[in-house]
């Protein structure tokens, strides 16, 4: 079992995006949206509301894409563990700038709040170490965030993924558009890319 | 080297892997994802030994559909190869290039309908095309060498330029009986 983390989620987002400059970020669905948004909406944000399990595979393309920019999954425990094997595909393709940043509450937040499996022994960032990923760390305090987001600001020589242990809690929603054409359209001219 | 040329006509017949590659580097395709399958290997080699397209092997299919929303963010075009069989496992994910106007093109070789030995491919071969259709894509076929070329072309066309989700479908009979 792991230790509840008293760790406050919009506070842990807010302090690692504080200087992203340019990094692009997608964000899973559910509270990483709310969180993500709520810290400001940004051009090259995409906002997940649905695909579940896909935040980091949606990175990794655009990480592919965009090899000169840093690229964050910022997804919950629930959506990437939806994702498991996506995690083994990230480590074999090795991104030099991705990173999987998991805001971590244990729990199945949007349906009711029932316990998920991080809250019960398994490790994501033991699984992203056997697949041969470059960092990985879990954080429990916001000092500990503070530097983590110093540290994705520097290059990698893989991809990395930490977890963020967070209260289990639903704050406020913080809600983006839903419409993901709009978004899409928005994140590419956001790269200079036209609209079809 | 030297080796007797075959004449055009039989290695357009023998070769539409090769067509195949030639005409998604012609559409500018940098990234390729894949769950193998015997009648997408030639296509798998090539596309691996090109060092101007990312491939991605994937653990299950609907990354694929993941990879190549991202991509097209990115500014990139992404082809996807999976068998029938990792129709299924794409549906949910669907949603995103569906929802979102991603382009996006996957080639299907079908297993299940012909000529197959191993009847738990036939469910899923018979599922593939209404649940494509049903999630929302286009569904293209193609029986022979000489279609598979021409609906690849005009696949790739709606998928990049109009935006549309496509999935092409290359019937069994095309690939040939595998050998047990």
């Amino acid at each position: 079992m792991s230790v509840p983390s008293e760790l406050d989620r919009r506070a842990a987002v807010a302090a690692l995006l504080k200087n992203r400059k340019d990094t692009l970020v997608v964000s899973g669905l559910g509270s990483p949206t709310y969180d993500l948004h709520s810290v400001g909406d940004h051009d090259g944000n995409f906002y997940l509301w649905g695909a579940m399990g896909g935040a980091a595979l949606i990175a990794l393309g655009l990480a592919q894409a965009q090899p000169g920019k840093r690229v964050l999954a910022l997804t919950g425990d629930g959506e990437q563990l939806m994702g498991l094997g996506g995690i083994a595909t990230i480590g074999v393709a090795r991104p030099r700038n991705l990173d999987i940043v998991v805001i971590d509450n244990q729990h199945f937040g949007e349906t009711g709040m029932q316990a998920s499996h991080t809250g019960r022994g398994v490790d994501l960032t033991a699984i992203a170490t056997a697949c041969g990923f470059a960092a990985t760390a879990t954080l429990r305090t916001l000092e500990e965030v503070q530097s983590l987001a110093t540290q994705i600001a520097e290059p990698a020589n893989g991809p990395r993924l930490f977890v963020i242990k967070v209260r289990a809690e639903n704050p406020p929603r913080s809600l983006p558009s839903r419409d993901a054409v709009f978004i899409k359209n928005r994140f590419r001219a956001h790269l200079g890319f036209a609209a079809a | 080297m030297h080796s007797p040329k075959p004449n055009s006509e039989a290695r357009s017949r023998d070769d539409w892997p090769s067509e195949l590659y030639r005409i998604l580097k012609a559409a500018d395709v940098r990234q390729m994802s894949y769950v193998p399958d015997a009648g997408h290997s030639q296509l798998i080699r090539m596309f691996s030994a090109d060092r101007d397209v990312t491939t991605n092997v994937l653990t299950t299919e609907e990354e694929g559909i993941a990879i190549a929303a991202g991509a097209w963010l990115g500014g990139q075009r992404s082809v996807l190869l999976m068998q029938s069989s990792g129709v299924g496992n794409c549906i949910n994910m669907l949603s995103l290039s569906a929802i979102g106007r991603f382009p996006l093109l996957m080639l299907v070789t079908m297993r299940g309908e012909w000529a197959e030995f191993n009847p738990w491919q036939v469910p899923m071969s018979r599922a593939t095309q209404p649940s494509l259709e049903a999630i929302g894509l286009k569904v293209m076929r193609a029986e022979t060498a000489e279609d598979l070329v021409e609906t690849v072309e005009s696949a790739a066309s709606l998928a990049y330029e109009s935006d549309q989700q496509i999935a092409v479908l290359i019937g069994q009979r095309l690939i040939g009986k595998k050998k047990w």
